[in-house]
């Protein structure tokens, strides 16, 4: 059973204020997210991401297409029981404290009063804000209500917990954090949907990522295919600034930067080059696969919509 | 069906049925309660505390409690009901809130003044709201001819009624018969002329739908008065000439060459009862009939003629 | 499910007192004792009457301003503060949200509906040295006002469900104001003619009707309440609550939140 299906949802919007025009948040969407794998929803702000998420939570109603979660109808009340749910910039009753927002929340969730005040205490010291949960959340800072909004989430201890920009508004040692955090869920067997146009972070935790832009699906992958050496190329570096002819007809772009050189080169002709610079007499420093960001990815998904959209719009 | 639209039909079923239930709860207030209203509005029977809490919306209350008042008479109005206590206070609060809402003061002209069943019988109190009237509207010749006509009509009182009617003719304005009306109180002239001219008066000046309908009335009772008055002389005089009573009007109609029985405002002709007395077929038509009425007769339930 | 519904009720009471509504009270208590000292030195046999008036009318006055100001925030804040998306997450359905907001409400104005009631007798007793038998009238007097204080609020709710605080404020005065004058209207409707007459019955009996439940003057005058007076109320208040929640249940179900 996957964790999540999507199929065919869609959302068009009227805006406007006399004569409504349609507005396509969301071209039909097909995704799937397997259990136990983070699952990173990529892209530029306003692709669809909190729109994709709200019809989910069943905060926003879909124009067509339906989903499932954990095997059920994503509108069956009983799906909430088991999932979890961090908004973006959240915001929580500022007149509670840390402690009676997740008191209130448990009580909500369903969970039995003798295991809430238990679960409380671990949910707290897990995001850092145990000495805090006796303080009114209006005083919270951003970083710490991003760290309740974790709290809430996890609370329950759902099997799939939704994050929308999860490391908003957090300093390095948060998002640290925030990171292991989701490890530690993944360890636990649970799985992650979060979004965020934050590539780097995307790359370090998630298995599996989504592109979207501008409501439309563009590329979905796992992050060990999409980042491996898809261009094939080697990075060789030596010392002193000489570059041999013989490289250049290896088809090598070489550059000099202070006192070594750097070249790409073919991964093929990687030992002919090592045998190049050893009957020169030039220092190897290093030889490197050169792995494609996720960033080169991302860009190209969003470039080649860009034209395939200028052709169909 | 979704958990959704499990709720939604729910909710929409419960929207209807709740719905049903609350109309038909005031509906039935409605039946047995119908003057809730009026009876605890007047717990504040005092227009200065009406004025107060009014906030400043003299204008609306006095709308509103104007409303009130016709709704109060027309109902009890139509059960013949003989007492009218809330008529005085609702026509005092109402031109206390708004002293130049002129229908209230011709309301209280025709209604406040007379006796009940028609009225509520308090023709002073009408004649103090009619003062009042005429110290807030100068300019309104109408208030004094209500006044003059309350002081005719009701009290009785021709030298007051002749003052009021003179004072409004000088209003810039006034109806040519305020003059005429002047004259007729000063020579105490022929009661059934000057009452048609005082009912036509009021008919054709108001705009009321009460007041205009209770003016047709006496009109019509008028002229069966009058035509009683004429048709009972023409008996006596045929009973003075033959020395017997007519067998019937047939024998009246051809001793005095009149064209036929002469016919009542409905189209009836009048009759004859035993002992020589000119009746009229049907007195319930004719509320206000001083002639031409059986002596055992006891009054019906009121039939009008002009629809609401 | 109706655990649900109690723990969303007594959270909403908790805001309320923690927005420190309840302070409302000190400015009825200072009012209340105000009056009642200076009536009770003027002493000219009127002053259970003007305790009573001005008591009831200041607990239906203050009690509507508060349901209206606190009511139209109920669902609308949540939605604006995005603190609703956290709650809808979780195994509550929205029904219950809106149920459960009324109920927390309706229990922040009945509570402060009894520290008033317990003034107001404090202030009858100080004036009149006694309580009478025709004193428990005012109960009577206060639970139709807790009934009117049940409808504002399912109305305040309402349109709290679909519009801004500043517009639901005025929706929901103006049929204060209207219901408070529901039987002119009808009298009004009643004197017109063809389709205006049809709609203005129509609106007559749709706007919630408040005639009958103000009997703070007759109990100012100690008259008698009649128990079906007080079953019709009830009725009444019931219906009419049941129809507008669900007319809220209905629109926010369909609501897409942004």
């Amino acid at each position: 059973m996957s964790a999540i299906e999507i199929l065919d949802l869609e959302k068009t919007y009227m805006v406007g204020f006399w004569r409504k025009r349609p507005k396509r948040a969301l071209q039909p969407l097909q995704l799937t997210v397997e259990e136990g794998e983070i699952f990173g929803f990529l892209g530029p702000n306003g692709a669809g991401k909190t729109t994709t998420l709200k019809i989910l939570m069943g905060l926003v109603f879909p124009t067509a297409g339906t989903a499932r979660i954990l095997g059920r109808n994503w509108t069956d009340p009983e799906v909430k029981a088991q999932i979890g749910f961090l908004p973006e910039q959240p915001y929580f009753y500022d007149y509670l404290t840390a402690h009676e927002l997740l008191d209130y929340y448990g009580q909500l969730s369903g969970i039995p009063a003798k295991d809430r005040k238990r679960r409380i205490d671990e949910v707290l010291s897990k995001v850092g804000l145990a000495d805090v949960k006796g303080l009114q959340l209006r005083k919270f800072s951003k970083g710490m209500l991003q760290r309740v909004g974790i709290g809430q989430a996890i609370l329950h201890d759902p099997k799939l917990v939704f994050f929308d920009e999860p490391m908003s508004g957090l300093d390095p040692l948060g998002r640290r954090e925030v990171r292991d955090l989701m490890e530690q869920l993944k360890q636990a067997g649970k799985t992650v949907f979060f979004s965020t146009h934050i590539l780097s972070d995307a790359e370090a935790l998630c298995d599996r990522v989504a592109i979207i832009h501008k409501g439309e699906l563009r590329g979905v992958g796992a992050v060990e295919t999409l980042t491996s050496s898809v261009q094939g190329k080697v990075e060789v570096v030596w010392q002193g600034t000489q570059i041999p002819s013989s490289m250049k007809t290896l088809g090598a772009e070489c550059h000099a930067t202070g006192d070594t050189v750097r070249a790409v080169i073919q991964e093929g002709q990687q030992d002919a080059a090592i045998d190049l610079l050893r009957r020169e007499h030039i220092r190897l420093i290093a030889i490197t696969p050169l792995r494609t960001s996720l960033e080169t990815y991302f860009v190209e998904k969003l470039q080649h919509s860009q034209t395939t959209a200028g052709k169909s719009a | 069906m979704s958990s959704r639209g499990k709720t939604t039909f729910l909710a929409a079923v419960g929207l209807v049925i709740s719905m049903a239930a609350s109309i038909l709860l005031l509906h039935h207030i409605d039946e047995i309660q119908p003057r809730a209203t009026i009876e605890d509005a007047l717990y504040i029977n005092s227009p200065k505390i009406v004025r107060r809490a009014s906030l400043g919306f003299d204008g609306l209350m006095a709308c509103i409690y104007w409303t009130r008042t016709v709704q109060y008479f027309g109902h009890r109005h139509f059960l013949r009901e003989h007492s009218y206590n809330e008529l005085a206070p609702l026509l005092e609060i109402t031109t206390a809130l708004d002293p130049h809402l002129i229908p209230a003061y011709q309301f209280g002209a025709s209604f406040l003044a007379p006796r009940p069943p028609n009225g509520a019988g308090q023709p002073e109190r009408a004649v103090e709201l009619m003062r009042y009237g005429v110290q807030n509207n100068p300019d309104n010749w109408n208030l004094y001819y209500n006044l003059g006509f309350i002081y005719y009509t009701e009290l009785k009182d021709y030298a007051k009624a002749g003052e009021a009617f003179a004072q409004g003719s000088k209003v810039p304005n006034a109806h040519p018969f305020m003059k005429i009306l002047a004259a007729r109180m000063a020579e105490h002239a022929e009661e059934y002329s000057t009452a048609r001219i005082l009912w036509t008066a009021t008919y054709e000046s108001s705009k009321d739908n009460e007041i205009r309908e209770n003016a047709a009335e006496h009109l019509r009772s008028l002229k069966v008065d009058d035509d009683v008055t004429q048709l009972q002389a023409a008996v006596d005089r045929f009973a003075r000439n033959s020395g017997r009573l007519p067998a019937n009007l047939w024998e009246v109609v051809a001793a005095e060459r009149l064209p036929g029985i002469p016919l009542d405002p409905d189209g009836n002709p009048y009759e004859l009862s035993a002992d020589g007395q000119v009746q009229v077929q049907d007195p319930d038509d004719f509320p206000f009939l001083t002639k031409g009425v059986p002596p055992d007769y006891k009054p019906g339930p009121p039939k009008f003629h002009i629809q609401h | 499910m109706s655990a649900r519904i109690v723990h969303i009720a007594s959270n909403t009471f908790r805001e309320a007192v923690r927005d420190r509504v309840l302070y409302n009270l000190i400015a009825f208590a200072v009012l209340l004792s105000g009056a009642a000292i200076l009536v009770g030195q003027i002493s000219i046999e009127i002053e259970r009457l003007v305790v009573v008036n001005l008591g009831l009318t200041a607990v239906s006055l203050f009690g509507i301003v508060i349901a209206i100001f606190i009511g139209i925030g109920l669902v609308s804040k949540e939605i604006d503060k995005r603190t609703l998306y956290t709650v809808l997450s979780r195994p509550v359905r929205r029904w219950e949200f809106i149920v459960g907001k009324f109920f927390g409400l309706a229990g922040t104005l009945v509570v402060n509906t009894f520290f008033m009631a317990i003034g107001v007798f404090a202030a009858l007793f100080y004036v009149a040295h006694k309580f009478s038998a025709s004193d428990a009238t005012i109960l009577v007097a206060l639970y139709f006002i807790v009934l009117e204080f049940l409808i504002i609020c399912s109305l305040a709710l309402l349109f709290s469900s679909f519009s801004s605080p500043l517009l639901s404020a005025v929706f929901a005065f103006c049929l204060f104001v209207i219901g408070s004058f529901a039987n002119d209207l009808r009298g009004f409707a009643m004197l017109a003619h063809g389709f205006t007459r049809w709609i203005a019955t129509a609106a007559a009996y749709l706007v919630p009707n408040f005639s009958a439940f103000n009997i703070i003057s007759a109990v100012a005058h100690q008259q008698p309440v009649s128990a079906q007076l007080i079953l019709q109320n009830t009725l009444y208040a019931v219906f009419y609550t049941a129809m507008v929640l669900s007319g809220a249940v209905l629109v926010f179900e369909h609501r897409n939140l942004k």
